[in-house]
Order: C-alpha cells, then sequence, then structure tokens
C-alpha cells in the first residue's frame, strides 16, 4: 500500500513550505532515515529523513515549489505499484510520515541563528512558543496566520480565539487592542494621502521585521564611515563599459555596485577577520566569501548571494548579479539562492543618499553601506582645491566579532580597491 | 402539567413506581410511621401498607445490607438514608457488596437497589452531616450516581433508578426540597447517563450538578444582564455514568468552560470534568478550566460562614468574568 507524504509541519508557526532540493528520482529505492531533500521554512532549511521505506513512485511537488503544510509532495511503495491520486485540497495536518532531520542539521545561513548559537535563540523562541490558546492556534492554522504575530487581548497576552477571528475577518480595521495601540485622527479634509487602514503584513515583510529587529537588539553594532575618491572608478567603469558594448549587443553593463561587490570581496580577502559569524561561544571563520546584496523590491527587499565571490572575476559577479536581480525581481528566487552569505553589501547611492549605516544581516559579521557619488570641493595632494567624485561607505560591525582597528583595516584595503581599481582585474 | 415541589417529585416518583411493580419497598429510618425525616415518604404506610413501607432500626450497616440482600433476591428496595453522610457507617455494604456483586458473580446477580437521600451543606447541620459523597462513590466501577436539580429530574431520575437493575445512589438536597417546577402528570423517566443543557449559551460553559445547576442558572442570568455574556449550562444529572458527548458538545460550541460543584475541590466530580475536557476537546479551548466548589476544609458550623463556603452566585460570577477574560 503506497504512502503519501506530505509537506511536514517543522515550525509552529510554518504554514509554506518550499522543497529546496529532491535527493531521490522516481523509482529509486529508499530506506529508513535516507535524506529524501531538504524543505525550507520561514525559518530555516531541514533535512527530510525517510520513514517508510520503499520505492519513490512519484514525485508530485518539483524542487524550489512552495506548498501549504499536508500537501503531498510525494508517494512511496512497493516497486511498481501505481502512484496514488493525491486529493485535489489537502488539509493542512501535522507531519505523519516524515519527519524532520534535528535541528542541529539546519544550514547556516543567513536565517536566524541554528539553536546552537545563543543571542538570537530566545527570540527565536518565543516566536514559535508564542502564548496562545490552543483554540486560537487552531483557528490560526485554519485562516493561514502566524498566531506569534498577532497581539493577545487574553490574560498575560495571551492570543485567544477573538483575536484570530479580528484578525481573519477584518483587516481593515484597528484592531480593537494590543501592545501596539496607534490612536491617530482621521484626516480633517476627509481625503487625505492614503486610506487609514492595517495592511496585513505578509511573509516576506514579517521575516524583515523579525530579522532585522533580533538583528538590532541582539547584535552590538558599532559604526564606521570613510569617504573614497571614486573619480578613478568612474574612469575605469565608463572605459571598461565602452569596450564591453563595442564588443557585442549582448555585452554586459558592469554598474558601480558590481565593482564595490568585486572590492568587498578582495578586502575580505585581505582582511579575513570580518568575513566571520558570531556562533554563541566561538567564532565560526568562513573560508569563503558568500556576498550577499540588498534588491529593493515594490513591497520589501531580498538579499540574494554570489556564492565563492573571492573566486569571481569582475565579469562573473556582474553576470550573475543582474541574473540574480532578475530573479529577484520576478520572485523566482529559490530559498538556496538567498541563504548563507557571509557577508552583505547594500548601496542607496541611487536615490542620492550620500551615506548611511545599514543593519547587519545576522549571522554576518558586518554590513557594508555605499552612498551615491556626487561632486564637491576636495583639498587634493597638492593642498589645491578641485573637484572631487565623493563616495561615502559605512560599515556596521557586529562588535562581538569585529573591533575598531580590523574594521577600519577592511575600509582602508577597500577605499585603497575603489581608488586603484586596476587592482581589482588582478 | 402540575407545578410540584422537588420533594413531592420524589414520592410521586415512588408511588407510581410501588404501584406500577409490586417487587418495590421503601424502607429506612422513620420512613413509615413519622412520614419521613424529611416528610418525602409522606402518606405512603397509609396507602401501601407496612409490608411495602417498612421503617428500620438506626443502623445502616445493618439495613443497608438488608436491602443489598433482598435485592438479591429480586425485590427492588428504596432505601433512604437521612443524611448520606451516614453512609458512611455502611460503606461496605454501599460500595463493596452491592459494587461488586454482580461483577464477582460473573453477571448471576443482579442489584437492583436504590439508596435515596439529601447529600448537601449549607444547613447548618455540622461537618458529620454535610458529606457530599457523589465524586467518592463514582469512582467505584459498578455503581451509578445521580445528583437532580430540578423537580422534573427529581422523579424522572428516580424512576429510572428503581427499574434499573444495578445499584443506584440517588443524592437529593434538603435545600431544594422545596423548590416548586413543572412535572408531567404521565408517566416518564430521565435517563440515567445523559445531561442535560438547562440553559442555552455562546460565550461559556457552565457545568454543575445538583443545587450547583440551580446556582449557576442564577449567575448565567447576571452574566447576561450586567455583562453581556450568554452563557450555556449544562446539568450533568448524572455523575455516573457520565454524558461526556454533552458536555464536550457545549465546550466545542463555547471554547470556554467554568465547572460549579458544591463538593469540596479535591477528587471532586469537577477534577474528572476537568481532565475530560482538556483530554478530548484540548484544541477547542479558549482559556483554561476554572472551577467553583466548596472552600475546602470540614464543613462549617457558623451559618454565616458556611454559606460562603458553598458556591454562590457572586463566586461564580466573579469566576466566570475570569475565564471569560
Amino acid at each position: 500500500m503506497a504512502e503519501i507524504i506530505d509537506m511536514p509541519k517543522l515550525s509552529d508557526t510554518m504554514s509554506v513550505g518550499t522543497l529546496v532540493k529532491w535527493n531521490i528520482k522516481e523509482g529509486q529505492t529508499v530506506a529508513f532515515g535516507d535524506i529524501l531533500g531538504e524543505v525550507e521554512t520561514d525559518k530555516a532549511t531541514m533535512e527530510l529523513s525517510c520513514t517508510v521505506p520503499g520505492t519513490i513512485l512519484k514525485i508530485y511537488a518539483p524542487a524550489g515549489s512552495q506548498l501549504p503544510v499536508g500537501a503531498p509532495i510525494c508517494a512511496i511503495g512497493k516497486k511498481g505499484e501505481a502512484a496514488p491520486e493525491p486529493s485535489a485540497a489537502p488539509a493542512p495536518k501535522a507531519p505523519a510520515t516524515a519527519v524532520p532531520a534535528i535541528p542541529e542539521k539546519a544550514e547556516v545561513s543567513c536565517v536566524p541563528a541554528a539553536p546552537a548559537s545563543s543571542g538570537s535563540v530566545a527570540a527565536q523562541s518565543d516566536a514559535s512558543r508564542a502564548k496562545a490558546s490552543p483554540y486560537a492556534k487552531r483557528m490560526a492554522e485554519k485562516a493561514a496566520l502566524n498566531v506569534a504575530a498577532l497581539a493577545g487581548s487574553g490574560p498575560g497576552g495571551r492570543v485567544v480565539g477573538r483575536d484570530v477571528a479580528a484578525a481573519a475577518s477584518a483587516p481593515a480595521v484597528a484592531a480593537p487592542s494590543g501592545p501596539i495601540n496607534v490612536a491617530v485622527a482621521p484626516p480633517a479634509d476627509g481625503k487625505g494621502i492614503q486610506p487609514d487602514a492595517d495592511v496585513p503584513v505578509g511573509g516576506m515583510r514579517q521575516t524583515i521585521a523579525r530579522r532585522l529587529l533580533e538583528s538590532k537588539v541582539t547584535v552590538p553594532h558599532f559604526y564606521l564611515e570613510v569617504e573614497v575618491d571614486a573619480a578613478p572608478l568612474m574612469a575605469m567603469r565608463e572605459s571598461l563599459n565602452k569596450r564591453l558594448a563595442e564588443a557585442g549587443a549582448d555585452a554586459i553593463k558592469l554598474s558601480v555596485n558590481d565593482f564595490i561587490l568585486k572590492a568587498s570581496a578582495e578586502a575580505l580577502r585581505r582582511v579575513p577577520a570580518v568575513n566571520a559569524s558570531w556562533a554563541g561561544t566561538s567564532i565560526r571563520t568562513h573560508g569563503a566569501v558568500h556576498l550577499s546584496f540588498g534588491v529593493a523590491l515594490e513591497d520589501g527587499l531580498v538579499t540574494p548571494v554570489i556564492r565563492d565571490a573571492h573566486a569571481k572575476t569582475l565579469k562573473d559577479i556582474a553576470v550573475e548579479a543582474k541574473s540574480l536581480i532578475g530573479k529577484a525581481r520576478s520572485k523566482k528566487l529559490t530559498p538556496n539562492e538567498m541563504s548563507g552569505s557571509t557577508f552583505t553589501v547594500t548601496n542607496l547611492g541611487m536615490y542620492g543618499v550620500t551615506g548611511f549605516f545599514g543593519i547587519i544581516n545576522v549571522p554576518n559579521a558586518a554590513i557594508l553601506s555605499v552612498g551615491a557619488t556626487i561632486k564637491k570641493p576636495v583639498v587634493d595632494a597638492q593642498d589645491r582645491l578641485v573637484i572631487g567624485h565623493r563616495m561615502v561607505i559605512g560599515l556596521s560591525g557586529d562588535h562581538r566579532v569585529v573591533d575598531g582597528a580590523n574594521g577600519a583595516q577592511f575600509l582602508q584595503a577597500l577605499k585603497q580597491l575603489l581608488e586603484e581599481p586596476a587592482l581589482m582585474l588582478i | 402539567m402540575a407545578v410540584i415541589s422537588y420533594r413531592e417529585a420524589l414520592r410521586a416518583a415512588m408511588r407510581e413506581e410501588l404501584k406500577r411493580d409490586d417487587k418495590v419497598v421503601i424502607m429506612g429510618e422513620e420512613v413509615a410511621q413519622f412520614n419521613g425525616a424529611y416528610k418525602v415518604t409522606e402518606g405512603l404506610l397509609k396507602e401501601f401498607g407496612p409490608k411495602r413501607i417498612v421503617d428500620t432500626p438506626i443502623s445502616e450497616a445493618g439495613f443497608i445490607g438488608l436491602g443489598i440482600g433482598a435485592s438479591m433476591l429480586g425485590i427492588r428496595p428504596v432505601m433512604e438514608l437521612m443524611f448520606w453522610s451516614f453512609s458512611y457507617v455502611a460503606f461496605d455494604q454501599i460500595v463493596n457488596n452491592a459494587g461488586n456483586i454482580r461483577y464477582m458473580s460473573g453477571g448471576l446477580i443482579n442489584c437492583p437497589i436504590v439508596i435515596r437521600g439529601p447529600a448537601n451543606g449549607g444547613t447548618n447541620v455540622g461537618a458529620t452531616h454535610s458529606h457530599t459523597p457523589e465524586a467518592i462513590l463514582a469512582s467505584h466501577p459498578g455503581i451509578k450516581v445521580v445528583c437532580p436539580a430540578t423537580p422534573y429530574d427529581a422523579k424522572g431520575l428516580l424512576k429510572a433508578a428503581i427499574r434499573d437493575n444495578d445499584p443506584v445512589y440517588v443524592m437529593e438536597n434538603t435545600i431544594l426540597y422545596n423548590d416548586k417546577g413543572e412535572v408531567p402528570d404521565e408517566d416518564y423517566i430521565v435517563p440515567l447517563g445523559v445531561a442535560d443543557v438547562k440553559r442555552e449559551g455562546t460565550d461559556l460553559t457552565i457545568v454543575a450538578h445538583g443545587r450547583a445547576v440551580i446556582t449557576s442558572l442564577k449567575a448565567a442570568e447576571i452574566l447576561e444582564k450586567e455583562h453581556g455574556v450568554s452563557v450555556e449550562v449544562v446539568d450533568l444529572r448524572s455523575i455516573r455514568p457520565l454524558d461526556e458527548e454533552t458536555i464536550l458538545a457545549s465546550v466545542r460550541k463555547t471554547h470556554r468552560a467554568l465547572l460549579v460543584e458544591e463538593n469540596k475541590p479535591f477528587c471532586g466530580v469537577d477534577a474528572q470534568v476537568a481532565y475530560l475536557i482538556q483530554s478530548k476537546a484540548f484544541d477547542e479551548l479558549d482559556a483554561p478550566i476554572h472551577r467553583v466548589s466548596s472552600i475546602d476544609a470540614p464543613q462549617i458550623y457558623c451559618k454565616r460562614m458556611e454559606d460562603q463556603q458553598l458556591p454562590d452566585v457572586n463566586r461564580v460570577v466573579r469566576e466566570a468574568l475570569k475565564v471569560l477574560a
């Protein structure tokens, strides 16, 4: 008798899972404990181990697909047996036949740190152990709401049925109560610039809210700033792009950001102490530079990752960044393409922002914030007042991992690379 | 439909069963010539004579044993205890013999005895006369226990008890004896093991039995009028067999439960009901289950203090609001 394996519920708050990859093919024989594939939740990527030995009869969900908890993902049975037809609309249910491997196997990625590390654990467990009545939890599951994100009106802030009912039925009406009770008078002229409303928060916004709050309150940020002469970089970019354009119609065009990504990877090679993570009782150093960079979307932002950036040429990086940006805008990024970074670069230069400091993308030890290149008067080496092309770069560092001195050394290396961009090409 | 008292309803049940089945006899202290210590059996001696209505010596162990022996031989005795508190001197008969004989005889011997009488506090009769042993007795497999709260249920449950082939212990309440209610003139029974929704509601389930049902109904009125809360009151009627489904159906509707009983809280009936709800309707609960019971001390003799010891309307309202928080 064939058994249908469902998308397992791997955390209290999980309603949807992404099948990151399959390790198995249809027709393959699997034994108890075999790792069938990987599932990414809102928290971590976990291995899916086999609890039903047999032959993989059918894979219902291809790698990369997002499925609600309880949806059929594959069927296991006797060799030659017909694969059962999964019912059309599976009801979400607890895992019956597939169990996750132990959480310690969660990939070290840009998701909140694995349970072994400290710091973020408290915040994470608070969310998954949200105080809610059993009835409220069941209601929230049915309504596909995250009970941890609701304000509880019961004793001690417990989320009760009425809170879930209010969240599910009337998102446009202000919540009756809660820890954040925003009481603002409506526009006096009755028109205003937008409706007064409580807009329900989607998964990406919740992830941003949770992860950045966790970072800002648990990571001791410190900030360094350096001003770079961007004129040589601009000149080289212009000349390279001109030559590349002559090479053909499908030629690539290098962006300022591509240079900064390349320079960051190179600067991290020179000051590897910044390419590390706080791991609770140890500092984990990373051999590879997996560079993450922010891509703004209409409803939030994502941070795709260029793997092994330390070993890639400027051109490789430019091509890969372009492809990732395209995927990000069409929401085709896989969880794998958004996880596992060791350093992050953000850039608001295109908006004319002259300088800023980003919030560290845990478990990175630092984030680079790039401002616009602007013309302004500068005093040159010969003490003459000249027109300079200046770019302000900020570094937010995790002081548990990085100190002021090695943070400064990193910026020094970066400054040198950007001011003498030919160094990037060797 | 006649409006009669709880006491008259009990008497009517016995009278009808005495008439219907000549195996039915009434026995107990003062039940015949004195017309009953609480006048429940008034007039029965005159109507049915001394062979059917029998005064016994003041010896509970002796006359309950007599009743059990008679019931094994086909008589259907209805034994009156002046107080259920006095059952404690006949405990071996009531629990060991009556409760186990069908099982230990391999089903060859039935024990269709009924023992009835008041089991309540609140009447200023002291610690040794105020016991409510429904939980103690119901904890024994083989024994059935009912606690009527209204004249209708008192008559229907007592008639069902008399017709049942196992020992059924009917716990009455002296404070309810004068309560009046509508009781049908025609023959009816209230089946054992069937609870009754005494009031329908949507926000909170109160589970109660005996006089606590009356207290809870009054509290439900106040909760509706003063707090806008819709309360459902489930009257267990039978402690054992317990009507689990009616309790669970109500909790599935309201998602909140308050359990009220005049028993002492420790190992009370509602400890069992609370366990039932959390084990079979855990995902339906929107708040922890609360209980209101008598304050955990020997029954207090001082009347004003005893009134505070028993669950009263104010305490039920207060606790209900906590469950609804």
